[in-house]
């Protein structure tokens, strides 16, 4: 089986130099001297990050853009986590169609759901609101903790629960002291993920974000779509870097693929 | 668990559905309600009721055009990302431990690093100035810039790299419940590698290339920040279509009527591929 064949690796080598091409090209622009997206081979210089201390709306963006991953995946785990034990453990009239329901923002392109819900808020008075925002964020991110918390609940021994309680646990002691002790896992996991998503999103937020909450992925494509600077590299540098040490906290703890893919 | 008639699941799960009724189910029906309302460029959006809006797309050439590209844009990507995705998959199956963990990084990491960071790197490679073009030049392969930025090449190249790792996830997934035995036995009986694979592995993933295939294709067709950034504003798909009437001719029923023509048709698409997909390969589907 370790045997794999000489074309296959080079394949692979090919695949791996695909995928990293572009991100390895934006941290190497990155470091340019120049006042335009240059190779730094003919002059390097930290300019463009220090450039970035100087960029305020793009660092207020970046700290509204943590605030809102935080309290989104915060506000989605807290719906998600009950829902999910309730999908996991219990048999009722309804629950496929309930679980389809959470899950439905996977199924809607965000684009369709950016425009729905600057629609809505703006009727209901929340467009250009940074509750309008967060509330849109943590619709989109509740099916990522849902998936990794039910999955994390229906891999563990019901029987544990049960034994607790026939010795006079409360339901609330026995979630409190053995039901989320042995889901924390994924739960910890699923925040991690809807805060990743949220703070990447764009798609949507571009129609539900206006000047005074844009985002920092918002604000990026706005500039772009203007100008492609060595400044939008620096940011993007430290946001691939930021995103790196991310991984490498969500594959240790749980392996990529499985976190990514949702299954236990 | 034993008490009888159990209200408990319903009050777990009440407060992540009512969020979802409100935020997700009522705005989707509103749309459907915004479609249906007539609009001028003079007065803005009026009274009454009208299919209006459904029946510009039908007619005029401009939008056949746009879905045209999106669709076909959406299919490109897809056959491509089945094409480099599932030996990518198959190849991580097969390599040592480490080396796989380095590999999920590096393959599954950019799933996690925005779009508009992704979407960068290509602008910066695929430009007229770009790497690639100076790459060319320097080599003396080409004598003037290849034009790659604003072309349709130059989105689904950017799309492939945005979207294959769903496709390598979902194959990856169905690969980890393969029968290696079965895979020997067709190699001790003197099979090739590219038989082995046409007979026995591609067969048996069908069904992760099937939903990696329908996210792939979903994801393509209603992609924005791709091509609107190496698309620019000429290369038109639905997405940036959507965006243009909402934010720029402040055509709301428009853009809501190509934002539901867009979901249908993505739906359409999906539950045919499903239904054809899951009749032909009956047996994998247990």
């Amino acid at each position: 089986m370790s045997r794999t064949p000489r074309l296959l690796l080079a394949f692979h080598l090919l695949f791996a130099a695909f995928m990293l091409a572009p991100l390895v090209m934006v941290a190497l622009v990155s470091f340019t001297d120049k006042g335009y997206i240059a190779m730094p081979f003919d002059g390097a210089s930290w300019r463009w990050y220090r450039a970035i201390g100087d960029a305020s709306d793009f660092v207020t963006a970046f700290w509204r853009s943590l605030g809102l991953g935080t309290a989104a995946a915060t506000l989605a785990t807290l719906l998600a986590v009950p829902a999910g034990m309730a999908i996991a453990w219990h048999r009722f009239p309804g629950r496929d169609a309930l679980q389809g329901l959470l899950l439905s923002p996977l199924m809607v392109p965000h684009v369709v759901l950016g425009i729905a819900l600057l629609r809505f808020l703006t009727q209901i008075g929340g467009s250009s609101t940074l509750w309008g925002l967060t509330a849109a964020h943590t619709v989109i991110v509740l099916p990522y903790v849902l998936r990794l918390v039910v999955a994390a609940a229906t891999g563990f021994d019901r029987s544990i629960a049960q034994a607790a309680q026939s010795l006079g646990a409360s339901g609330w002691t026995v979630f409190r002291r053995i039901e989320l002790p042995l889901i924390l896992p994924g739960v910890a996991g699923g925040w991690l993920i809807a805060f990743i998503n949220s703070f990447d999103e764009l798609t949507m937020s571009i129609f539900v974000a206006s000047a005074t909450t844009e985002t920092l992925p918002v604000k990026m494509y706005h500039h772009i779509a203007h100008t492609i600077d060595p400044l939008l590299a620096s940011i993007s540098t430290v946001l691939i870097v930021l995103t790196l040490l991310l991984m490498m906290v969500l594959d240790r703890f749980y392996g990529l693929d499985r976190v990514l893919s949702g299954k236990s | 668990m034993n008490e009888p008639r159990n209200l408990l699941p319903y009050w777990l799960t009440v407060p992540g559905v009512l969020v979802m009724l409100a935020f997700v189910a009522l705005p989707m029906v509103l749309t459907l309600s915004l479609s249906l309302y007539p609009f001028s460029s003079a007065t803005g959006v009026g009274e009454g009721l009208t299919i209006a809006n459904y029946a510009d797309i039908a007619r005029d050439e401009y939008f056949h055009v746009i879905f045209m590209r999106t669709f076909g844009m959406a299919a490109l990507v897809t056959v491509i990302c089945i094409a480099i995705g599932v030996p990518e998959a198959y190849v991580l199956a097969h390599l040592s431990p480490r080396w796989r963990a380095i590999s999920m990084v590096i393959v599954l990491g950019p799933l996690l690093i925005s779009v508009v960071v992704r979407t960068l790197g290509w602008a910066v490679l695929l430009g007229n100035e770009g790497v690639i073009n100076k790459l060319l030049l320097a080599a003396g392969l080409v004598t003037e810039p290849v034009k790659m930025m604003f072309t349709f090449t130059g989105v689904v190249v950017a799309l492939v790299h945005v979207l294959v790792p769903f496709m390598v996830l979902a194959v990856w997934a169905s690969l980890q419940k393969l029968d290696a035995a079965t895979e020997q036995a067709a190699e001790s009986l003197g099979a090739s590698l590219p038989t082995v694979m046409r007979r026995i592995v591609f067969p048996q993933v069908i069904p992760g290339v099937l939903s990696g295939g329908l996210i792939v294709f979903a994801l393509a067709a209603s992609a924005f920040a791709t091509p609107a950034i190496i698309g620019g504003r000429r290369l038109k798909v639905v997405a940036t279509t959507i965006y243009d009437e909402f934010l720029g001719n402040l055509n709301w029923p428009l853009g809501a009527a190509l934002a539901l023509v867009l979901v249908v048709i993505v739906l359409c698409v999906s539950m045919g591929m499903n239904r054809y997909i899951e009749r032909k390969y009956k047996q994998v589907f247990v």
